[in-house]
């Protein structure tokens, strides 16, 4: 146990979250989150609308702070309570709208230069330089989108497809410690979305991204990543290593679900990816 | 229209141009590169008259009185921004506060409602010396073209570094900023406290120029310098930090030659509010109707 607490990237401990506390609307919507994710981890999460995942992603990118008693543990460093600008300094985050990922009146090359400087004090220097052109060059050329010709462009003439791989570009440019995919391909056409995937899948491997991806489709879950997390109302129902996942189809995780939620599967569209 | 006329109304509309040129300067700052329709303007354009008068009249060098009506400008804009970011009121309210407030705040300043600086030694006058010539509007128009340019190259060079890029990015995309790293919070209140500093320069060149400040000299500033901004933008369609700028510079100084013509064949001067706010309508109707006509998507108009 301690030399695992030792070993993980990101600690979540007692955390949870509830929303209009004393109120008729009082949501939980969290309750006593503990996760360890390690390096190289890429996880998926799935789960049906309110089971929290996105409540759970908001909180490791610091967009709210958990319930007190909650910890919020990044590289060693307790981030708990700290605004979500400082969290970017560890957190890259894909949001599932293209837009609001990028910046539609600037151009790909200033978006991919405030992307750079990701965590870091931004002065008087020129925003953009040769030495950076050559870096934004090197990430857009394996895209294979032409993106790379188009620097001076501004991002708002981009497709929606062409804007979620910038997206994604720019959440791992600087190389944070962790990638959050929040359902970024759910708003996308299923070639596109197909694409921005594989392109994803590519980044990840190639840059030893530690990931989460959250997603509605369980075949995708199964297909990705070498861990895979189930939630229902606000808690951990499953966690699946790399091993267990590869034996897995739609049909056990349907059962599983069953099992550990003690009731039936009724997310139409978690069960309409089941085709 | 005999040449000495036309000759007068450019070179008033030129002068006059330039010198509210910083107010539409500063409201391009926050309403196009912020997204935040600040209105202390016309509360801190007099703040900036007011400091540098006072100052002038008890003596101080009308340089270092222009700097202090800079920075009260700045503080101006700073307490809008914080009020907005750390109290969480609207842009609009924080500002229509602070315009408000400093009005009470510009009598203060000024312990009255106007001060008198035709005998003393303004910017101007400290200069002509200087050249060994006295104050004339060719002299006005010179060194408020040479301050123009400044201003321009510091901007234009502010607004392409990392932290201009920044404040960009916080009008276009603040939730992607604070994403990446930025404090949104910290760049609304350095872009209000830019965009109110150089409304506080105009009021005090503007208090200086026409040799008095007035307590009420501020009132409309903030439509002035949005037509500003808005003819310049119908005129250039402008694309990129500089030429946006210079659409700013050339709308208001077409902005000048509309008032002064008008000013010129009769109308009266309470007429100049409504006649601005005609301008402001036409230059935003035109490209609307343009469009119309070549059956492109208009967007809907914006509630807020």
């Amino acid at each position: 146990m301690d030399t695992k607490e030792k070993d993980s990237l990101l600690q979540l401990r007692n955390v949870s979250k509830i929303f209009s506390r004393g109120t008729i609307d009082e949501v939980t919507a969290l309750e006593d989150i503990n996760l360890d994710v390690y390096p190289e981890d890429f996880i998926t999460i799935i789960g049906s609308n309110g089971a929290g995942k996105s409540t759970l992603l908001n909180i490791i990118a610091g967009v709210f702070p958990p319930e007190s008693g909650g910890k919020v543990i990044i590289n060693q460093r307790d981030v708990t309570n700290l605004s979500e600008y400082k969290h970017a300094a560890y957190v890259g985050r894909v949001w599932q709208e293209p837009k609001v990922g990028t910046a539609g009146n600037l151009t790909i090359e200033e978006n991919l230069s405030l992307a750079l400087l990701r965590g870091k004090p931004r002065g008087l220097r020129q925003s953009l330089n040769k030495q950076r052109y050559t870096v934004f060059l090197s990430a857009l050329a394996p895209l294979g989108l032409g993106l790379e010709t188009r620097l001076s462009t501004p991002v708002s003439t981009l497709s929606g497809g062409q804007r979620q791989a910038l997206s994604l570009v720019m959440a791992t440019i600087s190389k944070p410690a962790l990638l959050l995919l929040d359902e970024h391909i759910a708003t996308l056409d299923p070639r596109t979305a197909k694409t921005v995937l594989n392109l994803s899948d590519m980044i990840v491997r190639q840059e030893k991204m530690t990931t989460i991806m959250v997603t509605h489709n369980m075949e995708l879950a199964l297909r990705y990543g070498n861990r895979l997390i189930m939630m229902h109302k606000g808690k951990i129902i499953l966690d699946i290593g790399q091993q267990d996942k590869q034996a897995l189809a739609i049909n056990d995780l349907v059962t599983a679900f069953e099992q550990a939620a003690g009731e039936q599967l009724t997310d139409e569209s978690i069960l309409l990816s089941h085709r | 229209m005999p040449p000495f006329m036309i000759q007068g109304i450019l070179t008033s509309s030129l002068s006059d141009g330039l010198i509210y040129a910083f107010v539409a300067v500063g409201v391009f700052i926050t309403f196009r590169v912020l997204s935040f329709p600040d209105l202390t303007v016309d509360g801190s354009f007099v703040t900036g008259g007011s400091i540098s008068a006072i100052m002038i009249a008890a003596g101080y060098n009308p340089f270092l009185a222009t700097a202090c009506a800079v920075f009260g400008g700045l503080a101006c804009g700073a307490i809008t921004g914080l009020l907005n970011t750390k109290l969480k009121l609207s842009a609009l309210l924080a500002g229509i506060l602070m315009m408000v407030s400093l009005y009470s705040v510009n009598l203060r300043i000024m312990s009255g409602a106007n001060i008198p600086l035709l005998r003393e030694i303004t910017i101007f006058q400290s200069i002509a010396q200087f050249l060994g010539t006295s104050k004339n509007v060719f002299l006005v128009i010179g060194i408020l073209a040479v301050l123009t340019f400044i201003v321009f190259m510091v901007l234009n060079w502010l607004l392409h570094t990392e932290l201009g890029l920044a404040l960009r990015a916080s009008g276009d995309n603040e939730q992607m900023i604070r994403g990446l790293g930025s404090d949104t919070d910290k760049n609304t209140i350095v872009g209000c406290s830019l965009s109110n500093g150089l409304v506080g320069l105009s009021g005090a060149l503007v208090a200086q120029n026409q040799g008095f400040c007035d307590v009420n000299m501020g009132i409309g500033m903030i439509v002035m310098g949005l037509a500003a901004v808005i003819i310049g933008e119908a005129l250039l369609r402008p694309r990129g930090v500089a030429s946006m700028l210079l659409a700013a510079l050339v709308g208001t100084f077409v902005y000048r030659l509309f008032i002064t013509i008008a000013l010129r064949v009769g109308l009266a001067p309470g007429d100049l509010k409504l006649i601005t706010a005609a301008l402001v309508v036409v230059a935003l109707a035109i490209p609307y109707i343009q469009k119309k006509l070549r059956h492109e998507w208009i967007p809907p108009a914006v509630k807020l």
